[in-house]
């Protein structure tokens, strides 16, 4: 009988060498004269330990990491294939602080399963939800996904129920889904992991929520930075259709971005789609009435797409009960920049910004103080120690103004300059707009040059005032949030840190 | 088809054009399977697509012009793509820059003169936890500090 050993295939341990770790160990087995059978599945989310790899004994599963190839010769001598002791051997991971902590609804098949194989997505729970789903009427699956109180997980965090009953309720013939994986700010991950170490859920859900609103076809447009899931994502397809759940009445292709990061923008992504630059259109008409190609369009994030198989097969309030305040269920919290644990952390809504980052993440490299916490991609705000005491929650950010976007925590440590992170938020936005506004358009080059400004120490009180100025016409007079929200980091590194703009005594002087 | 091809090169334009005609929205994939298999956009083609999908020459340069991924010129013989977004900013990515500038006599952004390197600047891998990451002719490479970055340095052989 041959040994199961999973070396993970995702970009991201492909990134730090599994592929070398896999051929490594294939040579191994064969020279000890072992017979191995190599899953590529996807990591389990703790970047940190890749290259993690897992063999299956007797006693379970048993991880060993980061592994790199060159280790490989000793971790056999020692007995891996057999669960050998060994320094790099973790024992069960599911037993690791890291995720023994965590709640994995969306990402419960992660990791553990060949992304491809239809046999492991069934036998772990796969397709329950769509085989409920196909029993209920429309009305009943949107019902229901209303009843979960599940949000938005692209950044916006409006309610899926609503918008899928808004669609269900638009007239036909032609509909459709269309899965937002653009997925573009800096500091998230979790729709890449998803589409790489589980695709089908994400056809399931879609093919659920195709049901709910009676739409005939669907995209999932994906950026072209992520060729990994593209390929994960069009085999998926491909094997569902051949299963039988695509294709009857519902069909769906995979659509590659083209380095636009405004592209993520709903309407931006249909304009995409369509064919066009990737310019934003005006609302109304809401994607909802007039989407792609002028029909009533949902269009969702991979999360939360990916997050309706279990409402279904669970039932809503499965789902509901987790949570904190109007933030129902689950959320896949992805750790990134300066720390010791960094990946996939899913988990009820209601941690603190303190307990992610110092418990779980485990704080910066080398015990270097953290200094700012970048919550919710480019266009979300700089929080300093002072407020890690804020829930993970869409109210509870907002209201201490910041916001939880699609969930990525970048942490700096103590070397970090937030005048030129102020700086880089305003370049992005420069570099990334539509073109369409001019407070956006404009208005953030100005911003580079007014923060260069205050730095060098020129008028500082008079150009904070006119930084202040320009931030407030670009919250207003901006169509969408990448020229609306940039004021986020620029303001929030201003506010919590003006030491780093030239001195506290300047900011107090402006006041 | 309905004339014959000009050229070899239209030749190919023309296969690469087929299986996109009648589709709705295919411009995107169209110019992806372009540039994918000519390494660029070329000016001369721009006018055949536009015909194959009944669009202007200006909505199709408009759409060429808009988004970063395509380009209307060969690209370097070798392409680095460094991540410089905010959560590789956190784990070193500006001290990688500058190592690979001085190795390589490259700004980020900048191609030798002999076409032979690039080093591009790119914004987000989704590989934020492994950072500072990049793309070495289209693959992945993370951790990119101390000695994988000596390693890569060593192979571009700069
Ligand atoms: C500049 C900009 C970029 C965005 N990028 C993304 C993205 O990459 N992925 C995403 O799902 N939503 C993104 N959004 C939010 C979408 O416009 C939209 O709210 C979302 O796709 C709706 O799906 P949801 O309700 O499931 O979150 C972005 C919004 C803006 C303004
Ligand atoms: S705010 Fe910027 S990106 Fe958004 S529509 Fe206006 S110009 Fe375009
Ligand atoms: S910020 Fe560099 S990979 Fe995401």
């Amino acid at each position: 009988m041959s040994v199961r050993v999973y070396v993970p295939g995702d970009m991201a341990a492909v990134a730090v060498g599994a592929d070398q770790v896999a051929t490594a160990l294939t040579a191994a087995a064969r020279a000890a004269g072992i017979d191995i059978d190599v899953v590529r599945n996807g990591s389990r989310g703790l970047f940190t330990l890749e290259t993690l790899v897992e063999v299956e004994t007797p006693q379970g599963r048993i991880g060993y990491g980061p592994v790199d190839a060159a280790d490989v010769p000793g971790l056999v001598a020692a007995g891996l294939f057999a669960g050998g002791a060994h320094a790099q051997r973790l024992g069960p991971v599911e037993a690791l602080p890291f995720f023994a902590r965590q709640t994995r609804l969306t990402f419960a098949r992660a990791g553990l399963t060949d992304p491809l194989s239809l046999t492991d997505y069934r036998a772990h729970g796969g397709l329950k939800g769509l085989e409920t789903a196909l029993a209920l009427t429309p009305a009943e699956v949107v019902a229901r996904v209303k009843a979960s109180g599940l949000r938005g997980r692209g950044g916006a965090g409006f309610p899926t129920g609503i918008k899928w009953e808004t669609v269900l309720a638009a007239p036909g013939p032609h509909k459709y889904i269309v899965c937002n994986a653009d997925e573009g700010d800096s500091g998230t991950f979790a729709d890449r992991l998803l589409m790489e170490a589980d695709p089908f859920v994400l056809v399931e859900g879609m093919a659920i929520a195709a049901h709910a609103v009676g739409a005939d076809y669907g995209y999932v447009y994906i950026r072209s930075e992520y060729p990994f899931a593209i390929a994960r994502m069009q085999a998926a397809i491909d094997l569902a259709r051949g299963d039988g759940w695509l294709g009857r009445g519902f069909d769906l292709e995979v659509r590659v971005g083209a380095g636009a990061y405004v592209c993520g923008e709903e309407t931006a992504l249909l304009e995409s789609l369509e064919g066009r630059r990737g310019q934003v259109r005006a609302k109304p008409p809401l994607p909802a009435h007039k989407g792609l190609f002028g029909r009533p369009t949902v269009i969702n994030n991979v999360l939360s797409l990916a997050a309706v198989p279990f409402i279904l097969a669970e039932g809503a309030n499965a789902y509901q009960d987790f949570g904190f305040g109007r933030s129902r269920g689950t959320m896949p919290i992805q750790l990134a920049g300066d720390v010791v644990n960094g990946g996939v952390f899913e988990t009820p809504f209601g941690l603190t910004l303190g307990e992610l980052v110092d418990d779980i993440a485990g704080g910066c490299v080398g015990g270097r103080p953290v200094r700012a916490v970048q919550v919710g991609g480019p266009l979300g705000a700089y929080f300093p120690r002072g407020l890690f005491d804020t829930p993970f929650d869409y109210e509870a950010f907002t209201a201490r103004g910041g916001l939880i976007g699609h969930g990525g925590v970048v942490v700096f440590n103590d070397t970090v300059d937030l005048a030129q992170q102020a700086r880089f938020a305003m370049e992005f936005c420069a570099a990334e707009s539509c073109g369409k506004c001019t407070p956006c358009r404009i208005g953030s080059t100005r911003g580079v040059e007014v923060i260069d400004r205050i730095v060098a120490g020129e008028a500082r009180a008079a150009n904070i005032a006119v930084l202040e100025d320009l931030c407030e016409t670009m919250k207003l007079g901006s169509l969408c949030a990448l020229g609306g929200f940039t004021p986020y980091p620029v303001m929030s590194a201003l506010d919590h840190f003006p030491e780093d703009f030239g001195g506290a005594d300047a900011r107090r002087a402006a006041e | 088809m309905t004339h014959p091809p000009d050229s070899a090169a239209d030749d190919a334009l023309d296969s690469l054009i087929a299986p996109h005609r009648n589709h709705p929205g295919a411009l995107l994939p169209l110019l992806h399977d372009v540039q994918h298999a000519l390494g660029c956009i070329p000016h001369e083609a721009v006018p055949r697509i536009a015909a194959a999908l009944n669009l202007s020459r200006a909505e199709v340069h408009g759409v060429v012009t808009f988004y970063a991924d395509f380009r209307t010129t060969p690209p370097a013989r070798r392409v680095v793509k460094l991540c410089m977004a905010e959560a590789c900013q956190a784990r070193g990515c500006h001290t990688t820059a500058a190592r690979l500038s001085a190795a390589t006599g490259l700004a980020v952004g900048e191609t030798s003169a002999d076409n032979a390197l690039a080093l591009e600047p790119i914004y987000c891998l989704g590989l934020c936890a492994s950072g500072p990451a990049a793309l070495v002719d289209d693959v992945p490479v993370a951790r990119l500090s101390g000695l994988r970055l000596d390693a890569l340095i060593a192979e571009l052989g700069r």
